[in-house]
């Protein structure tokens, strides 16, 4: 569904974050990422949406090229790409001036993927879903951080998207209410979406993923079954990353 | 002491002449506001329009001369400019004042509203590009409407500002408020009462002012809290 190769990302302040990713997602799987801050992880994800542009390297997404050599930046359109691919953020960024209906059906109407009514009895069904109806006409500042977090990833979901990124979801969480959004994660893992979660949650890891990748320094360091993953690292540096959060 | 106040405001129905002044004054500060408004938010999206590599746009470029000209030079320069040069042959001589001050104030109120739409979190931005939303729509939707929370006490300043800078509008002949004043001090031989008349109906104007925009703002504010 998204293949990555060669993808590089250096900052203009001449600082190399991704170091050559190669790597196929493909349809079903549940991708999660760990590794050190600073490792560019969430940089990776941010480049498979264009929220940050790859510096070399090209990405493809649904068997179309969407970045690197060969796409002309004017004809990839962009919009419908990250139309397809939804996308949760650690600070859940939900709008803080609308109410959480109006969260949800803003870009559902605007980019004409559904009219008004359809939008919101969508809403309300995604909204009951994650057990949060009775906040449909209330404002994010509201509402805790866990109920954003859920709100954020429901109004993800309201675009019908082909794949979840998921970045670092859970880290500006109190410990409590970590549960509540791990939940509605593994509850739409199991419905069969594609999703690609970096997180420092080793639990989610083991339990949700169908590959664990350890990237470090801008490398995809190790991939492998969670299984293999936690139970027998083969690099030097995973087993002692792992020794350290585990 | 009461005669000197008979003599400034009543004798000869010298009121009327106040409050004449002072419609000229308001005429030329309102009209100008809203050019100003539009002229600073036109600016301010100039300045902030970015090519996909992040590089200046022409448009930026545009804006930044602007601005540099006219925060660059004085204000009264600029109106006798407007007046003696750019639209000497044109005598609405408040359209004149009214373009003079609005291109002016659209300089100031550019860095107000650009700040302002800086201050709202790049986050809004990102996750309303996320949901593949344009860049207008996100602006439209997301950001302008908080950016007005934002803007709004400077701009209000900004406003009061523009109210009383409309005073130098006698250098072009208008009777105005202020220049109201000196023409019946003028005849009274008397500077005092007239000027002090004029400065305390400035005063009340713009104590009304603060008193709306303070309410209007308490009113934005309530959104944080619902």
């Amino acid at each position: 569904m998204i293949i990555v190769k060669n993808l590089c990302k250096k900052f203009e302040n001449d600082i190399f974050v991704l170091k050559g990713i190669s790597y196929h997602i493909k349809t079903g799987e549940k991708i999660v990422v760990v590794g050190p801050s600073g490792s560019g992880k969430s940089t990776f994800l941010r480049c498979l949406n264009l929220l940050e542009r790859p510096t070399e390297g090209e990405i493809w997404f649904e068997g179309r090229q969407i970045s690197g050599p060969g796409t002309d930046r004017k004809k990839t359109d962009i919009r419908l790409v990250r139309m397809r691919m939804g996308m949760v953020f650690q600070n859940f960024h939900l709008f803080n001036n609308l109410t959480v209906m109006d969260n949800i059906t803003l870009a559902p109407i605007k980019t004409g993927l559904m009219n008004k009514t359809e939008a919101s009895e969508n809403a309300l069904r995604l909204l009951e879903r994650v057990g949060l109806k009775e906040k449909a006409n209330v404002y994010p500042s509201r509402l805790s951080g866990g109920q954003k977090q859920r709100i954020a990833i429901v109004r993800s979901l309201a675009m019908n998207p082909r794949v979840m990124l998921f970045d670092e979801p859970t880290s500006a969480l109190d410990p409590e209410m970590v549960g509540e959004v791990l939940d509605v994660m593994k509850d739409l893992a199991e419905s069969g979406m594609t999703m690609a979660v970096v997180t420092h949650e080793m639990g989610f890891a083991r339990e949700v993923g169908t590959k664990v990748l350890f990237m470090d320094d801008g490398n995809i360091v190790e991939e492998n079954t969670p299984a293999e993953f936690f139970g027998n690292p083969q690099s030097a540096r995973l087993k002692e990353f792992l020794s350290k959060v585990l | 002491m009461w005669d000197k106040f008979e003599a400034a405001f009543i004798t000869a129905d010298r009121w009327k002449l106040y409050f004449g002044g002072l419609g000229v004054t308001l005429q030329i500060s309102f009209f100008a506001g809203i050019l100003g408004l539009l002229i600073g938010t036109v600016l301010a999206l100039m300045k902030l329009s970015v090519r996909w590599n992040g590089k200046k746009t022409v448009f930026t470029v545009i804006a930044n001369i602007y601005i540099d000209i006219i925060r660059g030079t004085p204000s009264v320069l600029q109106l006798m400019i407007m007046y003696f040069a750019i639209m000497a042959n044109n005598n609405n001589k408040v359209l004149i004042a009214v373009l003079s001050f609005g291109i002016n104030s659209g300089a100031y109120v550019a860095e107000i509203i650009r700040a302002g739409i800086l201050a709202v979190d790049k986050g809004q931005t990102e996750a309303g590009h996320s949901l593949g939303l344009t860049r207008g729509q996100t602006m439209v939707h997301v950001v302008i409407p908080q950016a007005v929370k934002n803007v709004l006490p400077p701009i209000g300043n900004e406003f009061i500002v523009l109210l009383k800078e409309t005073a130098i509008v006698g250098y072009v002949g208008l009777s105005d408020l202020t220049r109201i004043a000196n023409q019946i001090a003028s005849r009274t031989y008397e500077a005092f009462t007239p000027l002090i008349i004029s400065a305390m109906i400035y005063f009340i104007i713009i104590k009304i002012l603060t008193i709306l925009l303070g309410k209007l703002e308490r009113r934005l504010r309530q959104s944080d809290n619902r």
